[in-house]
């Protein structure tokens, strides 16, 4: 595989822009719920509770009227690793088999703990493309800004997100000057070679222009403080927002201990 | 090298996360505000890097990098990785917000321990600083998994073969990134060595 492929998944936010209700909720509100979901599926483990997240995780995704095509390509990449979990783990867990053909059984644990680890995985992904992936990058720093996350933190998202766009056309410059020169990467020590100096070259590159940025911030009187204008104004939605969330999350805590 | 969401018990995702937060803490302590700028750019450059695939034999891996993070940023790798990888999950949803924080510590920590480790050994000659730069390389990924074979093990003891499997599956991995951090670290070196942070 040649590095030509890599950028085919460019480098963009599909379910960030969106007339739903979801998007139009205050993303403070999709931030805090969205963690505190996160968390709390992550600790469940009885199948009701398991299967009752799988659900609303499905409703979230159907409010955020997400792409279907999208959230499939997505979904694919995690398929994979649980197609592997399904391979590996009925075989290799020891307890009470389920079947058994010669010195391999498939175990009843391996199969359980595969299907818990299936729900969840895609209970948060699902839930995070809903309620975190529907907003632009930016709205999320100022939402993070808002909730007290500390300010260097935000910052340095700010200007990684910023940059790696920048970076990726700097790449792409360096990578078709090594091809024009006739460079086919291959196994030997000249094409590592040649990746190296093109990944050294890359860091040098963004050391260089981090020290033009840092200067031209300084020159317009940057104070080590980035200040987040506008603000986000209130609704009702949000509160039912929260009373939605607040009701589905105390009743996966209650299926999970009944 | 990540674990996906939804595998890790409770405990393991939970104290990873804290341990990450700490290391952040301390990394963004360190970090003063002529930094950002740099640590922030150079997180680009790292989320950029590693979606390099490069080939061995008829496949192909993707580099990990987090040695020479280790060696450009020191503590500031922890909030650099952090911040990736958040990226990493608006972008491609490869994870979400509960692996978030043990996957930051599985790649950052092995990243500061390594800047310790090799750190002051790639201002030796030439010969010393081409070998501490492969052994920073290829350790860095090797403690990351090691790390994550034991949240692994941790959740499950049955998941002893899987965890062996991931530190195995990631040798050539190693390999080639100690190659790649060897010869990367000597071209930075050569030209632009203020970027090493031990350099300056």
């Amino acid at each position: 595989m040649t590095l030509d492929g890599i950028f085919n998944v460019m480098i963009y936010e599909p379910f960030a822009f969106g007339r739903s209700w979801v998007h139009s909720l205050d993303p403070r509100f999709r931030v805090v719920f969205a963690t505190v979901y996160s968390f709390t599926v992550a600790l469940l483990n009885q199948f009701p509770s398991l299967l009752f997240a799988l659900a609303f995780s499905l409703v979230l995704a159907l409010m955020a009227r997400l792409n279907v095509r999208d959230v499939s390509k997505r979904l694919f990449v995690v398929f994979l690793f649980l197609l592997l979990i399904w391979v590996v783990l009925p075989f290799t867990f020891e307890g009470e088999a389920v079947y058994s053909f010669g010195t391999l059984a498939i175990t009843k644990p391996g199969l359980v703990f595969s299907a818990q680890i299936t729900i969840k995985s895609i209970s948060i992904l699902l839930a995070f493309m809903a309620t975190i992936a529907t907003m632009t990058t930016v709205t999320l720093g100022r939402a993070l800004n808002r909730l007290h996350i500390p300010g260097k933190l935000v910052h340095l998202l700010m200007i990684t997100y910023r940059y790696i766009f920048v970076i990726e056309q700097e790449y792409q410059r360096l990578w078709t000057a090594i091809k024009i020169r006739g460079f086919r990467p291959k196994t030997n020590l000249h094409s590592y070679k040649t990746y190296a100096y093109l990944i050294g070259m890359l860091f040098v590159r963004a050391s260089i222009r981090a020290e033009r940025v840092s200067q031209a911030m300084r020159c317009r009187g940057f104070k080590g403080r980035f200040y987040s204008l506008g603000s986000f104004p209130p609704s009702s939605r949000n509160w039912v927002f929260s009373a939605l969330m607040a009701s589905v999350i105390s009743l996966l805590i209650i299926l999970e201990i009944s | 090298m990540h674990i996906s969401e939804g595998v890790l018990s409770g405990p393991v995702f939970l104290t990873g996360g804290a341990l990450a937060a700490v290391g952040t803490a301390v990394g963004l302590k360190k970090m003063d505000y002529d930094r950002i700028a740099q640590v922030g750019i150079l997180a680009s450059a790292f989320f950029v890097a590693s979606l390099v695939h490069v080939n061995i034999g008829p496949s192909s891996v993707h580099l990990i990098l987090n040695g020479i993070v280790g060696l450009m940023l020191g503590w500031a790798a922890f909030p650099a990785i952090l911040v990736a990888l958040t990226l990493q999950a608006v972008f491609f949803q490869y994870g979400g917000i509960t692996a978030l924080g043990i996957n930051t510590l599985i790649m950052a920590f092995p990243a500061v321990v390594c800047f310790y480790l090799f750190g002051p050994l790639i201002k030796k000659k030439h010969f010393i600083a081409m070998a501490a730069s492969f052994a920073c390389g290829f350790f860095s990924v090797l403690f990351s998994a090691v790390m994550l074979g034991g949240a692994l093990i941790f959740t499950q003891e049955n998941l002893q073969e899987v965890s062996f499997l991931v530190v195995m599956a990631n040798l050539p991995v190693m390999i080639i990134d100690g190659i790649i951090t060897a010869f990367c670290v000597a071209f930075l070196k050569k030209v632009h060595p203020e970027i090493l942070y031990g350099f300056r």
